[in-house]
């Protein structure tokens, strides 16, 4: 394995051969996500080494929360993972819940369900869009967004804010969702699935589209074990796991009663869970898979990511409607200045780009002793050197935004 | 417009007249592609809004911003003009001119109508193509003289990419050169007068393919998403033009927009009959012969027309108005296609790209040239013949015209051996059977 060959450039430089270029890609470079560096050792177009290099977007998000209460560290789980800032809160709060025993009403489970699902919705169609903008499509870049805006407005409606909203807290919500507000939703998610075939025209089963993507990039089922790697990364390689069905019970419960398929290829026959979800009398069709692609490859991931949206807008029906039949409260946000016992917790929640884990350290003060969050961004990156080696230089964002990466959740 | 200066200032073929009718079209051309790049501009701003959902430019200059290519344009002459450290200096600042040079003389020779063209050229076909090659060497220049990484990536890419679309590009340019058997594109123009189903893309189902092989690689030729990969900015930041800023980008960007129209100008001069509409609305109507047109230099602004506004001259004016009208919407319907590709596609890869210019275009060029050529031998019936409307084969008067040459060249070639002069004659009245004839036998349906 050539990881940690590059430490200081500037060194390494001399000890380049004639043929070889060292090159930066990032962190000011249009397809790296944010502010990536990848350093990469090249001859011509082929790639030889991929050193990623972290760091540029470190806040100290952890050290700060070990200096504010349970409640006040909110708003800074949102600017983790900032494309699905609703499943950072709700990952913070179940830890919090978790450590304090708190059990929340049943409407309040409800509505954690239709948000974070609705951010899970949000967050993959801006991977999505940003992966054809990685090969060089614009336009379901603008689709992607445009189905994004009304997400995002519906939270706005929800909770005022679009991007950091710091509205699932511990304890329940801020607030219930608004009147009228599922109405809305039933609208939009009606609206929304038209646009799912289109985009599947667009990209998923675009001819170069495949060719780009179709095995580039094949990660077995092992070695993406072996990385850590999780969510529709680790189920693109065809491992059947999915914290809502096999996580923490007190993560799971949140889905009993909810019908929804874990949208993963099957190793033996490599195909996907049928589509059993109708809408409109007309069910919707899964594309064919291609036959130039390899489970593992960047096509799956992508192609797991686009099935799983239509598996979250089928959670999101179930939801309102078992959100509408339950009364009762949205839940009873924790005090500010509430104490967290002396003891530890952990919790892993499945956010929309992997399992996304809250470890908290109490000591009898409302100020957590420690504070760590285990990032799914961050596991899912490590692969990028031994999947970029032998690869020309095109790959690179094709593998990269495969794996949809968010830098604010890797630097924390 | 040298003839028209002579006619004008009563001069007689005087140096003088050439001079002032070069400056005049040089100064028409440079019209055509700077405004021309300022609504291409626009117009993909447009297009790709509505094509995304969005609406585009709105504000600069009324309703539908037609000025913002101007406003932008404004701002980047005032942007400040960088040259970085590394890079080479004269090659660098030369780079941009290199390129809008060769746009901009690609256009000497396109015929936009009968008659208005820079400089009558026997081969232009040959001259547009190389002159538009030489395009290339700006984006290598670029690239090599910045002194970055990535315009180095891209100057490579590009010099990979050349060579793989000029060979099918050329093999679908050799076949209407072959079928009119002329390098002159107003007379290869001109063979396709009348309705439209007397367009070479319609003459047999090999012109057709090799029309759409013609449009793929003329694509990848002006750096045309998914060929873009000079400039692929998800990849290599912005390719050859990373380092460049203000006028001398806008300057790759004005190259790269009017060579668009150049492909887009010559394609529909060798497929979809130039500047000749679907329907000759000026024959229909008797508006004017078009004998004038066939031969514009002899019949217009001639002295036995009788004098400047007499009709035929006003009614050769608005037929070649007619016929720049057609073309500049031909070209601009090809640079809209290209536009609708770019915002559609996702990016080849540099290995696919030469996969498929050589593995797969190469090929089905040489299948359009051979089938083609065997459509022409075999005598099969056109689109046109088909439907028995104006009645004309291309093919009929170029084989029995070279019959014709021939038999009078075996017959002397049999008296004596060594009159080289002979052959060059027998291309020069080949020339002449086409540009007179063609257009008579056109408008007379086929009487001939």
């Amino acid at each position: 394995m050539a990881t940690s060959k590059i430490d200081d450039p500037r060194v390494i430089e001399f000890d380049v051969r004639t043929d070889e270029m060292l090159i930066n890609m990032g962190p000011q470079h249009p397809s790296t996500h944010g502010v990536l560096r990848l350093v990469l050792r090249t001859d011509g177009e082929v790639v030889s080494d991929v050193e990623p290099h972290l760091g540029y977007l470190h806040r100290c998000a952890e050290k700060i929360g070990e200096n504010l209460t349970a409640r006040q560290w909110v708003p800074y789980t949102d600017r983790m993972d900032y494309l699905a800032a609703m499943n950072m809160n709700l990952g913070w709060s179940l830890v919090i819940e978790k450590m304090l025993d708190h059990d929340l009403p049943e409407r309040a489970r409800h509505l954690r369900v239709i948000i974070s699902e609705m951010g899970r919705i949000a967050s993959h169609l801006v991977a999505m869009g940003t992966y054809g903008l990685d090969l060089g499509s614009f336009t379901p870049f603008l689709y992607g967004f445009r189905e994004r805006e009304k997400i995002l407005n519906l939270f706005e409606e929800a909770c005022g804010a679009r991007l950091t909203y710091s509205y699932l807290t511990p304890g329940g919500a801020t607030a219930d969702l608004p009147a009228g507000w599922t109405d809305k939703c039933l609208q939009f998610l009606a609206e929304f699935k038209e646009v799912i075939p289109e985009l599947h025209t667009l990209l998923t089963t675009n001819t170069i589209f495949v060719s780009r993507t179709a095995g580039i990039g094949v990660m077995p089922a092992r070695m993406a074990i072996d990385y850590g790697c999780t969510g529709p990364v680790l189920r693109g390689s065809g491992v059947y796991h999915d914290l809502r069905f096999h996580g923490e019970e007190r993560y799971t419960e949140m889905y009993d009663g909810y019908v929804f398929d874990v949208i993963c290829a099957d190793p033996e026959t490599g195909l996907y869970p049928e589509s059993n979800y109708e809408f409109h009398g007309d069910s919707l069709d899964y594309p064919e898979i291609p036959r130039q692609a390899v489970l593992g490859d960047c096509w799956h991931r992508f192609y797991v990511r686009m099935l799983e949206v239509v598996q979250s807008v089928r959670l999101v029906e179930q939801a309102i409607e078992k959100y509408e039949a339950t009364s009762g409260d949205w839940g009873t946000p924790i005090k500010l200045t509430q104490k967290l016992p002396a003891k530890e917790a952990y919790m892993e929640t499945e956010a929309p780009r992997g399992q996304m884990g809250f470890y908290v350290v109490g000591n009898g003060d409302a100020i957590p002793w420690r504070v760590r969050a285990r990032s799914s961004s961050f596991c899912n990156l490590s692969v990028t050197a031994p999947l970029c080696q032998g690869i020309l230089l095109a790959d690179i964002p094709a593998i990269v935004g495969s794996l949809d990466v968010v830098m604010g959740e890797i630097d924390r | 417009m040298a003839e028209f200066v002579d006619y004008i200032l009563n001069l007689d073929d005087s140096w003088f007249s050439y001079l002032v009718g070069a400056l005049v079209a040089a100064v028409l051309i440079l019209h055509v592609v700077a405004v021309g790049a300022l609504l291409f501009i626009w117009m993909e701003r447009k297009i790709s809004g509505r094509i995304q959902d969005r609406l585009g430019p709105t504000r600069v200059g009324g309703k539908f911003g037609w000025l913002q290519t101007l406003a932008d344009g404004i701002k980047l002459i005032a942007k400040e003009d960088l040259t970085p450290d590394l890079a080479d200096k004269f090659l660098f600042k030369i780079a941009p001119y290199v390129g809008l040079a060769a746009s901009y003389a690609a256009f000497i020779a396109l015929p936009f109508a009968d008659g208005v063209v820079g400089q009558h050229v026997n081969t232009a076909v040959f001259f547009v193509l190389a002159v538009l090659g030489l395009e290339v060497f700006s984006v290598i220049l670029a690239g090599y003289a910045s002194g970055s990484k990535w315009s180095l990536f891209g100057a490579m890419r590009e010099a990979a990419q050349v060579v793989s679309y000029e060979v099918p590009l050329g093999m679908c340019v050799v076949v209407p050169v072959l079928i009119c058997g002329t390098m002159n594109l107003t007379t290869i123009a001109n063979m396709q007068a009348g309705y439209f189903t007397n367009w070479l893309v319609f003459n047999d189902p090999f012109t057709f393919l090799t029309a759409i092989i013609y449009f793929t690689c003329a694509t990848a030729g002006v750096n045309r998403a998914p060929f873009d990969l000079a400039e692929a900015e998800s990849e290599l930041v912005a390719g050859f033009h990373t380092e460049y800023s203000g006028l001398r980008w806008s300057l790759f960007f004005m190259a790269e927009y009017s060579s668009m129209f150049v492909v887009s100008a010559l394609a529909s001069i060798l497929f979809f009959g130039g500047p000749h509409g679907p329907i000759p609305i000026a024959d229909i109507l008797s508006f004017l012969s078009i004998d004038q047109l066939g031969n514009p230099d002899v019949q217009a602004f001639d002295e036995t027309a009788g004098g400047f506004f007499s009709s035929v001259n006003l009614q050769v004016i608005i037929a070649r108005l007619l016929g720049v009208g057609n073309l500049l919407f031909k070209g601009i319907i090809g640079v809209t296609v290209m536009m609708w590709i770019r915002w559609t596609f996702p990016r080849l890869r540099i290995d696919q790209v030469m996969t498929m210019c050589l593995k797969y275009c190469v090929p089905l060029a040489a299948v359009g040239f051979l089938g083609a050529t065997a459509w022409q031998a075999l005598d099969l019936p056109t689109a046109n013949s088909l439907l028995g409307s104006p009645r004309y084969h291309h093919h009929e008067l170029w084989t029995h015209g070279l019959e014709h040459q021939q038999g009078s060249e075996n017959a002397s070639s049999e008296a004596s051996d060594d009159e080289t002069p002979h052959a060059e004659d027998k291309t020069v009245k080949a020339d002449e059977v086409f540009a007179n004839t063609v257009p008579v036998s056109v408008v007379k349906g086929g009487e001939r």
